[in-house]
């Protein structure tokens, strides 16, 4: 790396350039209400912290692959003592104001170290499962990388954010995923996951158990793998909700405010509706640019955070919303292509499990708009406004631009 | 590692990007059915959340007497409501309020009402604001982020209690009326009229409800007071009446507040209503925007029932004003000639069977013609005529004539009035039982007696026939369409001769003492004994001026007035002044 001319992913920064200015003008228009409040002046703070994670961006391409995984170790472990210290020291802010998820110093709050910790798990990951001789086979196999990912995992958990919990939930598998695991491995390792979310239709969960057992019968794991399966899945499945059943409403309300305190379920309801409202009633072409009715009226509640994919549908209609997706989607292609193209396996799962940080995100924020996630405020890559957010996001593409010179796509990031 | 050959990470990078498209197109489907195929519902659902309709208060059309005058108009006023989100916020708002002005519990309760009824709309909370309340909220706008302070027309009477037998009043809608069809289109807090004109003439004295657009935002604030342009409300043409204002009101300063009973006077041959009038009275400017309990309390208590329109709502028993009917009957089977006398003269009563009915004058009047016994009010002739005419044909003519029928004015809730049904045996049978009767009965109904209760106006609509060519006018109040209904078919000799008689009532008979200098009235007395007073008759009298050419009917009908003749003197001031025009007039309320 004695050259200092880096090949530039052109078409990943252009891509990020265009929906970070994009994204910018929608934190304007979020603040753009019939009754301003503080939220008319963060898209000035929006384009500070865009203008600095470009520079980190920028500083990341500077580096090199090598060192980048000689400071996963390093940047792990800090990552992972920020968040334990976060348990003890942790402030709430914002969209999550009881929740400990923000570091301050005298006062003052510096940032979500959460965000950071997804970039070191994904380094941490990568190192983790490219050190393997092949990939896992059984269960057992995973222990390590369950381990790295579940550490901080918990921590994060106990903040408790739960939607910062299922975007390492997608960086974990992606990245098994990427590292060849086979989807029956997978499926397995998921399963208990799987019957906690269908356990709430008795059927739904019968029919899943029953695949599940097929699925073991059929890749004969060792026993006490299976058995460890079907007693995790009977738990999540059966023994969970019966326990849920005999809570007191109030005490179910209390358990889901723990896990997701953005969530307010009694608000949630509010929420989802006048997230449709807003996005149904933009139509095929939108309101326009910063007069959409259910934003400047309040009804919109985070428009500028959790639910500025709402202003767009709003303010742009379908038109915008498919042309955000559109650009959304291709963005993501590029990086699961960089990925692919990278000659390095630690290079390659670095960028993959970038990608699916990012699509865990997209996919949660936009489809809880609409009513197809549980609202658990997830913020939107280069859109909801958040300084530490946005630093991670350019991080990101700082590191996937860095993985595109270094690896196989070096010769395609010089023709521009 | 050979997990990681090219090959095999392209083709996990195939698997991905394959399941990145699918992920976005399912996306963008779900877009697409919100925003593209569910759009317009979401449009609707936005444009309710944000914009608010106040209505803006119907104004009411005017209510004019024949020559413009004002009978009922809108005054400017003030109504109070509130913006609320739901009743909780509502209850809390109201609260508020009651800290720096009075609300009562029920102007709570009623406002609770409305809000359930129609939750979208501002609900009302002092429909009739006065100024001094209004510059006090109007001051503290900004603490009551829902409150609406909006201009609301308030009706007037500028006439008060001389009018309140023809216009009624208004008042807000009721939660009975607003179940019914007719009231399908109202909203609570409207005003809708309640009685007389105001209630038979809604749909043409109802204006146009307007409509302001305000913007508010989730909070309920208003953020922006048109957020549209603003409905117009529109005002009806106004309704021109019959009704002689001047006359009217000296019809009720005559009645004072000491009298009881009911006035009509027509046009003979429009049927058009001067005036009407119902003593005592009310003021239904104190019926406006709520009623006063106390005031309520004291109409309702008060044993002369000024709530009760005794012209058109009261039925009383017509006494000697019916006897012009027996002798039409009678006249029109060719039965009695105007110059005939009956077999019995007139010493004072008539032996019927084994009973003894009483003559009015206990000495008598004689042997009498028709034209007499009308003029002195005969009751000793009339029974013969009666008993000449048949009970069948007697109560078949009755009915001809009207006697069961409703004047047909257009006010609401006219009584009808209360006369046999032929064929009469069986009325009677049912009403007495099969033994419980004579055909004695006859003689009470050819007196004006027995089962026979007329309402004034329905009496005003006989004696137009009278007073023209047989052909009786439905009383009109409204200016409209005359529709006049032949009621009998004597010749006009016949009718001239009856016309002569009741002239000679005023000129000799028994309304001797109400004749004015200058103007033949012609008409005739009732002293109607009646089942509630044993002592004191209902006063009648029923006629018409200038007896040469009508250009007036009266009805006049005094409450246990005692003599005929003294309802008759009333009728004279009113002919007087109707026709002479004084210019100077002493209002007496001293019973002449």
């Amino acid at each position: 790396m004695s050259q200092r001319v880096v090949p530039t992913e052109w078409p990943l920064v252009a891509l990020a350039l265009t929906l970070t200015g994009i994204g910018a003008l929608m934190v304007y228009s979020a603040g753009q209400t019939d009754v301003p409040n503080f939220v008319v002046n963060l898209w000035k703070t929006q384009l500070v912290w865009a203008v600095l994670g470009v520079g980190a961006a920028f500083t990341v391409t500077r580096i090199s692959v090598r060192f980048l995984e000689w400071a996963s170790l390093p940047v792990y472990l800090g990552a992972t003592f920020l968040l334990f210290l976060l348990l003890f020291i942790g402030e709430g802010a914002g969209t999550a104001a009881s929740t400990k998820s923000w570091l301050a110093i005298g006062g003052v709050r510096l940032g979500q170290p959460s965000e950071l910790a997804k970039i070191a798990v994904v380094l941490m990951l990568a190192r983790v499962l490219s050190s393997e001789r092949e990939s896992a086979k059984g269960l057992m196999d995973l222990w390590r990388p369950a381990l790295v990912a579940g550490i901080p995992w918990l921590l994060i958990m106990a903040q408790p954010d739960l939607g910062t919990g299922l975007v390492f939930i997608g960086i974990f598998f992606a990245m098994l995923f990427w590292s060849g695991v086979q989807w029956p491995l997978l499926v397995m390792a998921a399963s208990p996951g799987i019957s906690l979310v269908l356990a709430f239709g008795p059927g739904v969960w019968g029919a899943w158990f029953i695949l599940l057992c097929a699925l073991l019968a059929w890749k004969r794991p060792a026993w006490i793998e299976s058995a460890a399966l079907i007693l995790a899945n009977v738990a999540m499945g059966v023994v969970a909700p019966i326990l849920w059943d005999k809570l007191n409403p109030y005490q179910q309300r209390r358990l889901l405010v723990f896990l997701d305190p953005s969530a307010d379920p009694r608000n949630s309801g509010y929420h989802l509706i006048q997230s449709q409202v807003a996005i149904g009633s933009g139509g095929f072409f939108g309101k326009g640019f910063t007069i959409g009715s259910q934003k400047r009226l309040a009804f919109l509640p985070e428009q500028e955070t959790d639910f500025i994919f709402a202003v767009v549908g709003e303010e742009f209609g379908f038109v915008g919303v498919a042309v955000i997706l559109v650009l959304f989607c291709v963005l993501l292609l590029r990086t699961t292509r960089i990925a692919a193209r990278s000659g390095n396996p630690f290079a390659s799962l670095v960028a993959f499990g970038l990608t699916a940080a990012f699509f865990t995100h997209i996919l949660v924020n936009v489809g809880m708009t609409i009513g197809l996630m549980p609202i658990t405020g997830i913020p939107l890559p280069f859109f909801s406004y958040g300084g530490s957010f946005m630093l991670t996001c350019w991080l990101s593409i700082g590191i996937l631009a860095l993985v595109s010179a270094e690896g196989r796509g070096k010769a395609d990031g010089l023709v521009i | 590692m050979l997990t990681f050959h090219p090959n095999a990470v392209q083709q996990r990078g195939r698997v991905a990007s394959a399941l990145l498209f699918l992920v976005f197109l399912f996306l963008l489907g779900s877009f697409f059915r919100t925003q593209v195929l569910l759009g317009a519902r979401f449009v609707l659902q936005a444009e309710t959340n944000r914009l608010r309709e106040v209505p803006l208060s119907a104004p009411r059309g005017m209510i004019l007497d024949r020559t413009g005058k004002v009978i009922a108009e809108d005054l400017p006023g003030f109504a109070i409501s509130l913006l609320a989100r739901n009743e909780d916020t509502l209850r809390v708002m109201m609260r508020h309020i009651g800290e720096v002005v009075p609300v009562s519990a029920e102007q709570i309760g009623a406002a609770v009402r409305r809000f359930r009824r129609e939750p979208m709309r501002p609900t009302v909370l002092f429909p009739d604001a006065s100024f001094e309340l209004v510059s006090i909220l109007e001051e503290r706008r900004t603490e009551y982020p829902g409150l609406i302070i909006q201009s609301s027309p308030r009706r007037h009477y500028p006439e008060g209690p001389a009018v309140s037998a023809i216009v009624g009043y208004t008042g807000e809608i009721s939660d009975a009326e607003l179940e019914t069809e007719r009231f399908a289109e109202y909203k609570p807090g409207q005003q809708v009229g309640k009685d007389g004109l105001e209630r038979q003439y809604e749909d043409r004295l109802r204006g146009q409800e307007g409509a302001r657009f305000i913007e508010v935002d989730a909070r309920g604030r208003v953020v922006r007071d048109q957020a549209r342009p603003d409905l117009e409300p529109e005002r009806p043409p106004a309704l021109y009446t019959n009704i002689d204002l001047d006359l009217q009101r000296f019809v009720y300063e005559l009645f004072g507040d000491s009298l009881i009973g009911g006035v009509v006077a027509m046009e003979p041959r429009s049927g058009e209503v001067l005036a009407l009038h119902s003593a005592p009275t009310f003021d239904p400017n104190r019926f406006i925007g709520g009623i006063p309990f106390d005031y309520w309390r004291d109409l309702q208590e008060d044993p002369r029932r000024p709530l009760y329109n005794k012209a058109i709502k009261g039925a009383y028993p017509p006494g000697s004003i019916w006897k012009l009917h027996t002798a039409i009957i009678a006249m029109e089977a060719g039965q009695v000639r105007i110059n005939e006398r009956m077999q019995v003269p007139c010493n004072g009563g008539f032996l019927f069977g084994n009973r003894y009915q009483r003559c009015w004058k206990r000495e008598g009047h004689g042997d009498v013609t028709l034209a007499q016994a009308i003029e002195q009010s005969c009751d000793t002739y009339f029974y013969q005529l009666g008993l000449r005419i048949g009970l069948q044909n007697l109560v078949a003519g009755g009915l001809r004539l009207g006697s069961r029928d409703r004047s047909g004015i257009d006010l609401p809730s006219e009584t009808r009035s209360v006369f046999p049904t032929d064929p009469p045996k069986e009325y009677y049978d049912r009403l007495f039982g099969p033994r419980g009767w004579s055909n004695g009965v006859v003689l009470n109904l050819a007196i004006g007696q027995g089962e026979n209760s007329q309402t004034v106006a329905n009496m005003a609509r006989f004696y137009t026939a009278l007073a023209t060519d047989g052909e009786a006018a439905r009383p009109e109040v409204v200016r409209g369409e005359s529709e006049r209904t032949r009621l009998f078919n004597i010749t006009p000799e016949q009718l001239k001769q009856l016309q002569d008689a009741m002239a000679g009532v005023l000129s000799r008979g028994t309304a001797a003492a109400s004749q004015l200098e200058g103007i033949a009235i012609a008409g005739k007395t009732g002293t109607a004994q009646n089942a509630q007073d044993q002592v004191r008759d209902h006063a009648w009298f029923a006629g018409y001026a200038p007896a040469e050419n009508p250009k007036i009917v009266i009805v006049v009908m005094l409450e246990f007035g005692g003599s005929g003749s003294r309802a008759a003197r009333m009728a004279s001031r009113i002919f007087e002044h109707y026709l002479k025009q004084p210019t100077s007039f002493q209002v007496s309320t001293e019973e002449p």
